[in-house]
């Protein structure tokens, strides 16, 4: 018998508000026992109030051979607030 | 853009991990690491999954209910350490239902120390006190792995894993604390598993074949003989100081080195154990098998189930 069955990515929400962070992975013949799953697996003892279970199969995701992809040519500190006057420090001067 | 050579693969493979760097499944790694890798993790979630045995056989007998709902969540936490581990093996290739079978076949090794027997309650405290202490130094070391599914693993397993040690510990606590027999049977506990516990690290570093490659590559970044000085440093005061007596009358605080010297375990011993040949290693698989066997209408079930769910479009 095929228990190998296909994977689920597990993502945990700690509470409301949170983002849902992944913790792992299991091995689930749908996706409702994935998530029955998962609870036994990550959320039987810290607190949990969301599970995701997402299947393996349907992340997509960049290649850590690619290291093109992230690769930045110019210089991109005008996005970064750091990089500007700040108000609070021309009030600050002032006294 | 030409292709690299290996060499160059290997350098900068090399180089990511003297970077501290983890190495994660769809980097290029080599051969001898990944297998290395699939050895140990493997081992690991085999030893994970045995090692529900010896305690689990005392959840119908543990002396209260508190205790019982304790036991019972430590031996579910071995069980979900297993599924963990086995994950973390299958991003190097090796199938779930692969590794399964190497263990009911009796192909695959596991740690020693689930081959000893656990006659008395005692054992049970002892277990989680000695050897899930020696467990969580090996794992708080493997935690610090170059390989990024295995060091995350790990860090969830050694949260769990201070439970156990701490379960352990209270239950061999309250022994001491009680009549002369019940200090007996937690005194011959500790004298039993002593030995057991120092091989658990594995052999010394000069006889150990997988130790070099297993550093080089930061797979482990602590030698066996290291793990197991930890242990012994930790552990010996804390025997004492519950006023049992290690089982080593060569034991004793070196004061020049400020490590407790020991006396070396039977190596040919656990040679002999995790080769097949303890115990209880007949027994382990047997109830293994059996309950594999008793598990089928469960996995025919979620197969039925499976059939019947919709593809995703």
């Amino acid at each position: 018998m095929d228990t190998q069955w296909e994977t689920y990515e597990v993502f945990h929400q700690t509470k409301r508000g949170d983002a849902h962070v992944h913790v792992g992975s299991v091995h689930a013949p749908d996706p409702q026992m994935a998530l029955q799953l998962a609870k036994d697996q990550f959320a039987r003892r810290l607190k949990c109030v969301s599970l995701w279970v997402v299947r393996t199969k349907d992340v997509t995701a960049t290649d850590y051979q690619d290291d093109g992809f992230f690769a930045q040519s110019t210089d991109k500190s005008y996005r970064d607030p750091k990089a500007f006057e700040s108000p609070e420090k021309a009030v600050d001067d002032e006294h | 853009m030409q292709e690299k050579t290996h060499e160059q693969k290997l350098a900068e493979f090399e180089a990511r991990i003297a970077r501290g760097e983890k190495i994660e499944p769809g980097d290029w790694m080599p051969d001898e690491y990944k297998k290395n890798l699939i050895r140990i993790i493997s081992q690991h979630a085999h030893s994970e999954i045995v090692g529900q045995l010896p305690e689990g056989k005392w959840i119908p007998y543990a002396p209260g209910f508190r205790r019982k709902l304790t036991l019972i969540a430590k031996v579910q936490d071995e069980a979900g350490h297993g599924q963990l581990l086995y994950r973390a093996a299958e991003t190097l290739g090796k199938s779930r239902e692969e590794m399964m079978e190497e263990l009911l076949t009796g192909k695959a090794k596991y740690a020693n120390v689930f081959n000893y027997p656990t006659p008395t309650w005692a054992d049970v405290g002892v277990i989680g006190w000695l050897v899930d202490t020696s467990a969580v130094i090996n794992q708080t070391m493997l935690a610090q792995t170059s390989y990024g599914p295995y060091a995350r693993a790990m860090k969830r397993i050694c949260y769990e894993e201070s439970f156990h040690i701490k379960q352990g510990y209270d239950a061999v606590a309250t022994l001491a604390r009680g009549i002369p027999a019940q200090r007996a049977m937690a005194q011959d506990a500790i004298n039993r598993w002593w030995y057991p516990t120092l091989m658990m690290s594995g052999p010394p570093d000069k006889i150990s074949v997988h130790t070099d490659q297993a550093m080089r590559w930061k797979i482990k970044t602590k030698t066996n003989e290291q793990v197991r000085q930890e242990f012994v440093d930790l552990i010996v005061p804390q025997i004492r100081a519950l006023g049992f007596d290690v089982p080593d009358t060569n034991c004793y605080l070196d004061e020049a080195t400020g490590h407790y010297h020991y006396t070396q375990p039977d190596w040919e011993e656990l040679r002999r154990v995790v080769n097949g040949d303890g115990p209880c290693n007949a027994e382990r698989l047997a109830v293994r098998r059996k309950v594999h066997e008793e598990g089928t209408w469960v996995r025919e079930a979620l197969a039925a189930k499976q059939s019947k769910t919709p593809k995703a479009a």
